[in-house]
Order: C-alpha cells, then structure tokens, then sequence
C-alpha cells in the first residue's frame, strides 16, 4: 500500500510511533540499563539513565553465585530438547493430515488444539502423582516431555498449514520415482518444508523457554531453568536491582534475538490461521 | 515391455461411482490417449494404473503380472504430471537422477543415463538450475526426462500440455510423439483436447462419466463414431446434426455431416441458408449458416478462397456418402 | 484421494501424536475427576474415602471463592479491554507510513518474548517499588506520596503488567489483519467523501472484528491460567488470588487435593466453554 502522505504528516507519524515505541521497550531498555550500574547507582535518586560508570561486575557476581550456567543449560535442553522431540513427532503426523485427509482430520486437528486450552492447574496434581510415582520429579527428561506435549499441538498445527501449500503432486511424483514412504519424508517433504519446520522450531522455542507454570512447580534445584532461576530473586535478592537486572537480562535476551526473528510465523503459530 | 490389462476394473469414491465396471487391454509399445471432456474420469483411471489410487474392484496386470495391490514405487511406470511436480529444491540434474537414486543404480551409471536423457532434451546447459529458474516447456522436459531414465514399462502423462501456451503446446507435441518413435515404449497419454488425442494416439479411448464410449484408431473414431457423442467429440469443428424430416428421409432419428464434407455454393445445393458469420482462417474458411429448416445452425467449412459475408443466401451440398446415421438411442447404424 | 496402503501408513504416523496427547489429555483429567470426589489429604491422613460432591460444594461455598472469581474477573476483563484498545490503536499507528517502522515494530513486540518470571519481577522491583521503584521517583518528582503498588493497588498493578505482556500480541495480529484489508475500499470511501472517523469505524473496525473475537478468546484461554506473575509478585495476597491460584494453593500448599480437585474441574468447565467459541471460528477457517 503505498499511499502518499505530506512529509509533515510523516514526521507526526514517526515521533508518535516512536514515543510508543519507545514506551513500551522502556522497562526492557531500563533493565538492560542497570545491570551495567552498581547497586548503588541502582537505586540513586534521581534515577541515572546514561550517566553512570558503565560496569560488567554484575554479570560476574550472578554467575558466581548462581550457577547460571547450570540453568541456562537446562533451559536449553528443555526448551530445545521439547521442540525437538515435538517436531519428530509432528512431521508425520502432520503429514498424514496435510496430504491423506480422511473424514476425520478436522475433528482431530480441533481436538489436539482443544487439550492445548485445557488449563494446566486442573491437572496439576496428578501430573505431580505421577512424576513423583515415576521419579521424574525435578528431572530435565520430565520437563521435556511435558513441554512437548503442551506444546504438541501448536507444532502440529503449524506444520499442517505449511505443509498444506506443497502441492500433493509433487510427493506423488516422488511415489512414482520409486520413493517409498520414508524417502518420501526424508528427501522431498522435508527439505521443501525447512522454511516452515524452521519457523515452527524457533516459535516453539520461544514458548517453551518461557513456559513458567510447570517449570515452576516440577523442577526444584537440579532441573530448574532459567523461569525459576529468576523466581528465586522474588526476594531478598530482588531488592539487589544491579544484579536482578543482569539476571534478568541474561535470561532474556537470547529469546529476545530469537524472537525478532520470528515475528511474521508469531501471527500465523498463535493464531491457529484463524488470522491471516 | 508393457502390456496393460484392466479387468472389470472399478472405482468409487464414497458412494459415488466414477468408474463403472471398464475393461481395457493397452498392448505393449502403444501410444493411447485417454480423451473426454472434464470430470470423464480419465485421469482418475490413470491414477488407477498409475497405483496413486487404488482401485474398488477389479484387477490390473501389468505384463500378465496382477498389480493391483503393487504401491506405485514398484509398478515400473513413469509419470508426467499437469504440473510437473518438479522437486524445486533440487537442479535439474539432481531431478532426473533422483528415480536412479531411489533405485539405487551405482553414481557412474546414474551420470550416464543424466546426461544421456539431458543430451537428447536440450537440457545440457540447464542442468544445474533449480525448476524455479527454467521456463515452462523446459520444465516440461525435465518432467519428461526423470520420466525416461528409468527406462518404465510405460510412460503415463497426465494432461502434460495444458499449461503451456499455444505455439509451444504444438512444438512439445512433436516431441512426445518423436520420442514414442524411439523408445517404442507404451504410453498412456490423458487429455480433454482432441486435436491432440488425434494427432498423437495409436489409439484413442473416448471416455464419458467413467464409461468406455469407443476404442479405436484415429481414423476408426473419426470415420465410424459408435455414437452421437464420439461422433460431436471427435473432430473440429463439430459435426452438424440434423433431426426432423431430413433424417427421417435416411431413415434415422439423427444425421450427422461434418463441416468439411459439405460443399457450398452460391446458385445449387438440395440445402440453403443465410450466412451469419464467416471465420477466416486463411487456409479455410468456416461458415456458420442459419436459417436452413434443419438445425440452429450448420457450420461447413470452405476453401479459404470462397468469399461469401454475413446475410448472403448460399446453397450447400453434403457428401452423401460419408453422411452418418443415427438411430433413437443415438448409436450409429452401419 | 490416496489408496489403501497410504491410508494406513498415514493412521500409523498419526497415531504417536494421537495417542500421546490422548494420554496427556485423558489420564490426568480422570485423575482429577477421581480426586474431586474424594477426601484426600496427603499429609494429614491420606484418602480418607468418597464424600460425593462434598468438595464442589465446598469449594464454591469457602470464603475466597468468590472474592478469587472477582479477581479472576477483574484480571481478565481489564487486560482484555486495554490490550484490545490499545492494540487497534497502536496497529492503525504502526500501519502509516514512517520512517523506521520496522524498528518500532520490534521495539513494540519485545514485551511477548519476555518470560513471565522476568516481567513480573522487574516491574516489582524496578518499577512498583514504594521506595526505590521508578515510579517512586516519578511521584516524588511531582511532590506526590509514593504508592505502594502491589499492595494498595494490587489488582491494578497486576492488571497492568500482564496487559504489557499481551500489548504485543494483541497489536501484531491486529496489524496483520489491518494490512490485509483490501486498500481499495477504503480508497473508494475516500473518494466517496467519508471522514477517517467514518472511514474507522464502518470499514476498518468491522473489517477488524474476526481478528478482534480471536485475539479475546485466546487472551481469555491463557489470561484465565496466569500464575507466574501472582506468583512471584503477591503470592495471591491483597485480593490478587484468582481462581488458578487458588487452586495451586489448595493442591499444593495446604495439600488439599480433593478439593483443588474440584477447583480444577470447574477451572476445566471454564476454560472449555471458552475454547468452544474459539474452535468453531478456527474451524469455519478450516472449511475455507
């Protein structure tokens, strides 16, 4: 839509999007500005925005005293692991709907996305029952597979409308080459797919890492990622703003790059294609 | 070799039955062309020899071998598709080998019969492109060039032209037709166009709503139609029918004359009428007469010297002996 | 349209999926069935036998039941209405022409990929502390007495938080769907003399209203089940205990599985009706 605008009408547009803009960033940019002060400069009054000595030392004592590693490790594996084992799951059985539709795809496509809706707290208790009775309790395995799971159906989902605009000719000429069902899968759906097995991987990563109901009650200290770590800082240590923010940052901001990434595939993932 | 055998062969989707109960032997190195309109049912029969569908009765040998329950990887057929359903993320080359690869045939034969297939396409130079950066009828070729290194029992094209435009539609013709020539490979060829049915098929299989309307050699279907609709398919521009006292003369419920074997002429002729429009080919000239007491209209077709315009009054002549006879059920009699 | 032997290679490649989320979706959902009927205290005697629909009563007859449904409520309403207006005034912003728009765009959407964890504690600490909160700082500035938030204004708060979490959500399908609208018609209604007003509200809004009931019924599904940020922030004190909370704490804290249970159930009954509404515009979708 390329309408003409005057230049002056331009300009209004431009500072008020980004006076909002702005805004809304502003509690980002504001965290990610203190983890670089000390704690006195933190909480200073009035509030410094630039005009302090600029310092990594918070990054260093979160570390040391955290084990950050330890939970960034385990985000990585839950958030990564989850995604995975989503998407070898998925691929066929999204495949199975995309190019075999029986009478009952439909049905099966809106009951994978209704458990999607079922509120984690009804069940809460008997999923704790049973990683307690399968000792999966604060295990990263457990989490995987639970992630994977909720997250099962928006990976399937996904991956059923991309899949949905290959043309079936084409898998059917693979057919006829001689391809059977696995070679089929492995060398022509799949790489005429990668755009969107790629979107859907980097949105499931997304949600997964963020994910803060089950990571919060199923993990405790060996398994708990990056949601819980920054839990712990509810308090006393919150009140250490220099260091809550580089924890904070640091727990964000590979997800956020992440995300930047993935803002067209955000609409489409969310929304079921009820959107477009 | 590849002789293909349907018995009693049917298809349903549903309750709806697309395919009555069709019996049909291609003998091996033929060239046939399944034709009929839209919705026929001709591309769902080369599904069915094809194995992307399956059939509901009935049986399909594939040189005396039952195949019905074979997976379509396993039947030895090749097909062309409407679309080509190119891989677009593999070159061309790596197109035409992948039926090699999936057959598993070692790298220094699999080069071998590419470049061989590629020489004899004019795919030479293109062999390292995507499908995405070729045009339409060289697309064409890749389609048709993974269909030959496999060296099928038969080849089967799916309405392969349709999606080029007309002067190219002509060129790729010949091609498929001169590549019959050599291979002597059976083929089995779809496609709603008649002119292509009759310029390129051993033998033509007319089909309507899944039946068998006739069988036969171009000339066969064009000289001796079983029925009214054969007779209307087969041959451009249509054959004129004629009901009413004039048939009743021949004693049929139904005549029928083609364009081209009425003669016009400005003074004499048992028939006449006023000219509404005349199409100018240059080669002929196809007048549409009105007003005859026959039928709505009656097109004849002319040398492309004979110059009558719109309203003048003409007389026509048919050939009488090539006049067809049809009786209250519309088949033809002999 | 495939053969036979497509068909049941596709059941089979379907069925792990299938059967996974038949599992996940089944085997809990009798377990809390199971429980809801039952006393069972865990730590103080264990199952104590059935006691009918005992704990369903109970539950919406204790005293925090329905001060955690108005706060459930209240949660939901509030952030709804804010992200819903603000997101279709911030998309018809994002969709004129400027300079930088893709930068902004980020700038906007930012808030989504931040864990909940993270924005709760850092609007908590940062900013809705009475002592050293931004906010603080602000009022002061303006010779105003300092608020303490979370605990005068806690429903407020709360509401506030998440509704900058879901800003970016709203806004960007709101955008989506704004871009998708056919420019014509609102050239022709430009021609046609109609002010932007007019122009807004008879061809944009309505133009507007499928992503709109989209963006309600999906906010609701995961607005009814926000937990992190009343868990790091209030612990569900000062009238923030919604109706999740409370059952997180009648299972877990007071270890009073029987009646979670039946709190689970009815959170379940909620979550499906909504769910419902969505499922029938999703699958109309699929039709099309």
């Amino acid at each position: 839509m390329a309408r003409a605008v005057t230049p002056q009408r331009k300009v209004i547009n431009t500072a008020l999007a980004w006076g909002v803009g702005l805004l809304i960033f502003f509690p980002i940019l504001w965290t990610i500005l203190t983890s670089f002060k000390t704690e006195a400069q933190a909480i200073a009054d009035p509030p410094l925005f630039l005009n302090f000595d600029w310092t990594l030392e918070n990054y260093a004592i979160v570390q040391e005293r955290s084990d950050y590693m330890r939970f960034l490790w385990n985000s990585v594996i839950i958030a990564g692991g989850s995604t995975l084992l989503g998407i070898v799951i998925a691929v066929p059985a999204a495949w199975s709907m995309a190019f075999v539709p029986g009478r009952w795809t439909k049905d099966i496509l809106l009951w994978m996305l209704s458990t999607k809706m079922l509120p984690a707290v009804g069940v809460l208790y008997p999923i704790y029952l049973i990683f307690i009775k399968l000792g999966l309790l604060d295990s990263r395995g457990g989490l995987v597979v639970v992630l994977m799971l909720i997250n099962l159906p928006i990976i399937v989902w996904m991956l059923y409308t991309y899949f949905k605009e290959i043309p079936g000719e084409i898998l059917e000429a693979a057919r006829m080459d001689g391809a059977g069902l696995r070679e089929e899968l492995l060398y022509v759906l799949t790489p005429m797919a990668i755009p969107g097995i790629a979107s859907t991987v980097l949105l499931n990563i997304i949600l997964a890492w963020n994910e803060a109901f089950w990571t919060l009650n199923l993990t405790a200290a060996k398994a708990a990622p990056l949601t819980a770590f920054i839990a712990s800082y509810s308090s006393p240590e919150g009140l250490f703003y220099a260091k809550l923010s580089a924890a904070s940052t640091m727990a964000i901001a590979p997800i956020l790059i992440l995300g930047w990434f993935s803002q067209k595939q955000l609409v489409r993932g969310l929304t079921f294609g009820a959107v477009k | 070799m590849g002789r293909i055998v349907l018995d009693k062969v049917t298809k349903s989707f549903g309750d709806v039955q697309v395919i009555p109960p069709l019996d049909l032997t291609i003998e091996d190195g033929e060239f046939t062309v399944f034709v009929g309109p839209s919705g026929c049912g001709k591309s769902t029969l080369l599904r069915l020899i094809a194995g992307l569908e399956d059939v509901s009765t009935g049986q399909i040998r594939i040189d005396r071998q039952d195949a019905t329950m074979v997976p379509p990887a396993k039947r030895g057929l090749a097909m062309v598709f409407q679309s080509y359903a190119l891989y677009p993320h593999m070159s061309v080359r790596k197109n035409i080998a992948f039926p090699l690869r999936m057959a598993k045939l070692d790298q220094a034969e699999i080069d071998r019969r590419v470049t061989g297939a590629a020489e004899v396409l004019n795919l030479t130079d293109y062999l390292d492109r995507r499908p995405g950066q070729l045009s339409g009828g060289q697309r064409q070729r890749v389609a048709i060039g993974r269909a030959i290194v496999r060296e099928p029992a038969a080849f089967l094209f799916d309405e392969p032209l349709s999606n080029l435009d007309a002067a190219l539609r002509v060129g790729m013709r010949l091609e498929i037709s001169e590549l019959h020539e050599r291979l002597k490979t059976t083929m089995i060829y779809v496609t709603h166009d008649q002119v292509e049915a009759m310029t390129m098929a051993d033998k033509i299989v007319v089909l309507r709503a899944g039946n068998i309307e006739q069988v036969g050699s171009p000339l066969e279907l064009y000289r001796e139609p079983r029925n009214l609709f054969v007779a209307g398919f087969i041959g451009s521009p249509r054959m004129n029918f004629i009901e009413g006292p004039e048939a009743a003369k021949l004693g049929a419920k139904t005549i029928g004359i083609r364009p081209e074997h009425i003669t016009v002429s400005d003074s004499e002729g048992p028939w006449s009428g006023v000219v509404s429009v005349s199409e100018h080919l240059g080669s002929d000239t196809y007048f549409h007469v009105h007003d005859t007491g026959l039928a709505e209209t009656i097109t004849v077709r002319a040398d492309g010297e004979v110059g009558f315009r719109h309203g003048d009054r003409i007389h026509l002549t048919p050939r009488m002996d090539v006049m067809q006879r049809f009786d209250a059920e519309g088949l033809r009699i002999a | 349209m495939a053969t036979q032997h497509s068909r049941s290679a596709a059941r089979l490649m379907m069925a792990p999926a299938v059967v996974l989320l038949l599992g996940w979706m089944l085997v809990p959902l009798i377990m809390t069935l199971y429980f809801s009927f039952r006393k069972y205290l865990p730590l103080r005697g264990g199952d104590l036998g059935w006691v009918g629909f005992d704990n369903y009563v109970r539950f919406i007859t204790s005293s925090a039941f329905w001060p955690a449904v108005q706060a459930t409520l209240m949660i939901v309403g509030g952030v709804l209405l804010i992200t819903v207006v603000l997101g279709v005034v911030l998309a018809l912003l994002l969709d004129q022409p400027m300079w930088g728009q893709g930068i902004v765009r980020i700038l906007v959407i930012a808030p989504f990929f931040v864990m909940p964890t993270v924005s709760a504690l850092v609007w908590k600490n940062m900013f809705m502390d009475p002592v050293n909160g931004l906010f603080a700082h602000l009022w002061k500035a303006f010779g105003a007495e300092p608020v303490a938030w979370l605990s005068e204004a806690s429903l407020p708060s709360i509401i506030m938080i998440v509704s900058w979490q879901w800003l970016p959500f709203a806004t960007l399908i709101l955008l989506t769907a704004i871009q998708s609208l056919d420019s014509e018609q609102l050239e022709a209604a430009e021609m046609d003399g109609a002010p932007a007003l007019k122009r807004f509200w008879f061809i944009i809004l309505p133009h507007l209203s499928r992503a709109i009931t989209v963006v309600v019924l999906i906010q609701t599904i995961f607005l009814l089940s926000i937990f992190a940020e009343i868990f790091v922030t209030t612990q569900g004190s000062f009238g923030t205990r919604t109706l999740t909370y409370l059952i997180f704490q009648r299972v877990l804290e007071s270890q009073n599985i029987g009646l979670g249970s039946a709190g689970g159930v009815y959170a379940i009954i909620l979550a499906n009706i909504v769910a419902l509404f969505l499922m029938r515009i999703v699958g109309k979708n699929l039709d099309a």
